[in-house]
């Protein structure tokens, strides 16, 4: 008799799995969101899995910020004619031209906040009805309240208060004319799960996420990566380090961390010894204790 | 970190308000070393705001604005912590007065769960609820958990009394694997370190226990049950004529060769090919998410069942449920509702409520018709078309249902089949 049981890699990756087939059954016009970071991207990978041999049959959707990591760019470019897919860019500066949202000021400005108004703009535009996030539990206390199947109302809001039960593997994607839903397939992998198994099935990732000189400056406890939206303060200077990032979003706001882990194998090392939240160099994060609530209740993914 | 005995590991906590479920679930994260320094730094900021002594553990499970507030858990959360051994979800449940809903929600999937007894009050009426609805769940594994030893100074003659109350009243529950540790959560003894204040407990403190509790055995693999999810028609080059049908085992295994039946149609076929999510394989168990493609050409869509031919569910459309309202809205009398039972989805009518159970005594109301939230009851649904249908009992996937409700897309109750 053999082995009948999956390790937990094996679980978590055929959990994902079904719930992309739930998305893919029980929408009509689904779309993955896609930032270029090693989430999104895990999700794409594992939606090529969901539907071999057919080719992958969701959209990829961007929110641009318009503060990208140059690499980030290329990356999704790639993967995009790799897979043959649509993508579909929503793009902040339009948002922000049209008066749509306004511009924060000031050292600590992101554009962060103003991704929610290009979201749901673009989640209207394509009539999307389901827009699938590489939002996991273990990332923030208020993703740790998040459903697989995560209904959104009319104005794009998630009410905390009010998610539908979720019950053994049964899915309700049900909605109302103007809503819509946000599903989180890899809601249970943690960083360190995701990092083993980016490491076990070889996933391209960029490079951003790997060790190298770069120049950073010292901002909020963590290195900010140069670039031509940093606006320097008089009393801080441009240094190089050996830097990598563990969570890529804005390059504004990114933090990096000083490390040697310039491989897979190394990465895993490194975040299995960590003694600090993945999000803990995300200054959009520090802004409050409720800050992702506080941006989820708004229509954040 | 290298995980020896690499299973996945779900449990769930179930407790009144003050009987310490948060600040356990604090104590296993903090002495299992799976909290982050800056999380460990941002509640020992809010203990000394709201000036306690010490760090409040409890904090680490109470992630909402209102729940952080009024010190409350509003809604199921999902903790993660990995050990060498294991890696583990807890479905961290509010044990305020919606525990019925809130306590299905995180049990559903769980192997495990743990019921807290405060070990001054021993068992109460909460207790037994929990117990109740975890029997009635199947949640394969309870561990009683005694807390608050330091109360009553670690007296063994405690704990011996409220285990002997629990195997009383236990006995009538249809739970087959319970194990009892007395802790304090407050203070870590057998929490994550065995005790050094009971050297008369003789067993292993409660991380041990959820590390190598045997799960293998908790998923039915015995009955070959495969819910069509969708149809995979690539249309290109090397597969134009490949037709996959896409799905999770629910239970049981499938190999290629095997004689297959498609259910409602009744069509038989032979298994030709499973994709696995790596490449082709031979044989799929559950939980796996594969492709199957058949012998022959049959028209199979989403919500058939692929079974084996010699083992077949039941097609129903008269179905005995014990129903867990979870709404609000009170269910209205043979009001029709869309029933879903694995990717399967039908009309149904609550047709009679043949009893209502009265959760504090555990006795059941046959006079009773009234459905509101957190009533569990035995109702007896006709739905549109045949479902097929194992009993809960034997298999959780293919037992269980929901109701939605059709005006307003809600999900009303679950369900497990008789």
């Amino acid at each position: 008799m053999g082995k009948y049981y999956l390790n937990y890699l094996d679980e978590l990756e055929s959990e994902a799995i079904f719930i992309l087939r739930e998305v893919w059954a029980q929408f009509q016009n689904p779309v993955i969101l896609f930032s270029g970071g090693k989430d999104s991207i895990l999700i794409t990978h594992l939606a090529k899995k969901a539907f071999y041999p057919s080719k992958i049959p969701f959209a990829l959707m961007h929110v641009d910020t318009g503060h990208n990591f140059p690499e980030t760019i290329k990356f999704r470019d790639d993967l995009v004619t790799e897979l043959n897919a649509r993508l579909i860019v929503g793009l902040v500066q339009e948002s922000i031209d049209e008066g749509r949202v306004t511009e924060e000021k000031g050292k600590n400005a992101t554009r962060n906040a103003l991704q929610i108004t290009t979201l749901l703009d673009a989640i209207e535009e394509h009539k999307i009805d389901c827009a699938i996030g590489g939002g996991r539990r273990d990332e923030e206390k208020a993703r740790a309240k998040e459903r697989f199947f995560s209904h959104r109302d009319d104005f794009g809001q998630w009410d905390p208060k009010n998610q539908r039960p979720e019950l053994w593997n049964i899915f309700n994607g049900k909605y109302q004319e103007g809503e819509h839903f946000r599903a989180f397939p890899i809601s249970n992998f943690t960083e360190m799960d995701v990092w083993n198994y980016i490491k076990r099935e070889n996933i391209a990732i960029p490079s951003l996420y790997l060790a190298h000189q770069r120049e950073v400056v010292w901002r909020s406890n963590s290195w900010i990566p140069n670039s031509e939206f940093l606006v320097l303060e008089k009393d801080e200077e441009i240094l190089t380090k050996k830097i990598r990032f563990r969570t890529l979003g804005d390059i504004t706001i990114t933090g990096g961390i000083e490390s040697e882990a310039d491989t897979l194998e190394k990465i895993v090392q490194e975040v299995s010894s960590m003694r600090q939240t993945e999000r803990g160099n995300r200054t959009d994060d520090k802004r409050s204790e409720t800050a992702m609530e506080d941006r989820k209740k708004q229509g954040y993914f | 970190m290298e995980i020896t005995n690499n299973q996945l590991l779900r449990f769930t906590t179930a407790g009144s308000v003050d009987d310490g479920k948060s600040t356990l679930i604090g104590r296993l994260l903090y002495d299992s070393k799976s909290i982050f320094e800056d999380q460990l730094e941002a509640i020992e900021n809010t203990s000394k705001q709201k000036g306690h002594e010490g760090v409040d553990l409890a904090l680490f499970t109470d992630g909402l604005r209102d729940e952080r507030e009024q010190g409350i858990t509003i809604d199921v959360a999902y903790r993660y912590f990995t050990t060498p051994k294991r890696k583990f979800i807890i479905a961290d449940t509010p044990g305020h007065i919606q525990y019925t809903r809130n306590m299905v929600t995180g049990a559903s999937t769980a192997n495990a769960a743990i019921i807290l007894v405060d070990a001054r009050h021993g068992v109460i009426e909460q207790t037994k609820r929990h117990a109740f609805i975890a029997s009635l769940l199947r949640i394969p594994h309870v561990i009683v958990c005694i807390n608050k030893m330091d109360l009553v100074d670690f007296k063994e003659v405690v704990y011996n009394t409220i285990l002997k109350q629990f195997e009383e009243f236990s006995s009538k529950l249809l739970i087959t694997d319970i194990r009892f540790i007395p802790i304090s959560a407050l203070l870590g003894d057998n929490v994550v370190h065995r005790s050094e204040h009971m050297p008369w407990y003789q067993g292993g403190p409660l991380l041990h226990t959820l590390e190598t509790m045997h799960i293998s055995s908790d998923i039915n693999k015995v009955d070959a049950r495969f819910p069509v999810q969708t149809v995979l028609r690539p249309q290109r080059e090397g597969f134009l004529d490949y037709r996959g049908y896409a799905g999770r085992m629910a239970s049981g295994i499938l190999r290629t060769g095997d004689e297959i039946t498609v259910m409602p149609s009744g069509f038989t076929s032979v298994i030709k090919s499973i994709g696995g999510p790596s490449g082709e394989i031979n044989e799929a168990f559950a939980p796996m998410s594969v492709a199957i493609t058949l012998e022959d050409d049959i028209d199979i869509s989403r919500g058939d069942m692929i079974v084996r031919s010699k083992n077949q569910p039941e097609g129903l459309q008269d179905i005995e449920v014990m129903l867990c309202w979870l709404h609000n809205d009170s269910a209205k009398p043979r009001a029709k509702y869309s029933i879903r039972h694995t990717s399967n989805e039908q009309k149904a009518m609550i047709k009679e409520v043949i009893y209502k159970i009265d959760i504090n005594t555990l006795a059941r109301k046959a006079d009773d018709s009234q459905i509101d939230m957190n009533d569990i009851c035995k109702v007896r649904i006709r739905t549109t078309k045949p479902l097929m249908v194992d009993s809960y009992r034997e298999n959780r996937v293919t037992g269980s249902i929901i109701l939605v409700d059709d005006g307003t897309h809600e999900t009303v109750a679950a369900g497990m089949i008789v």
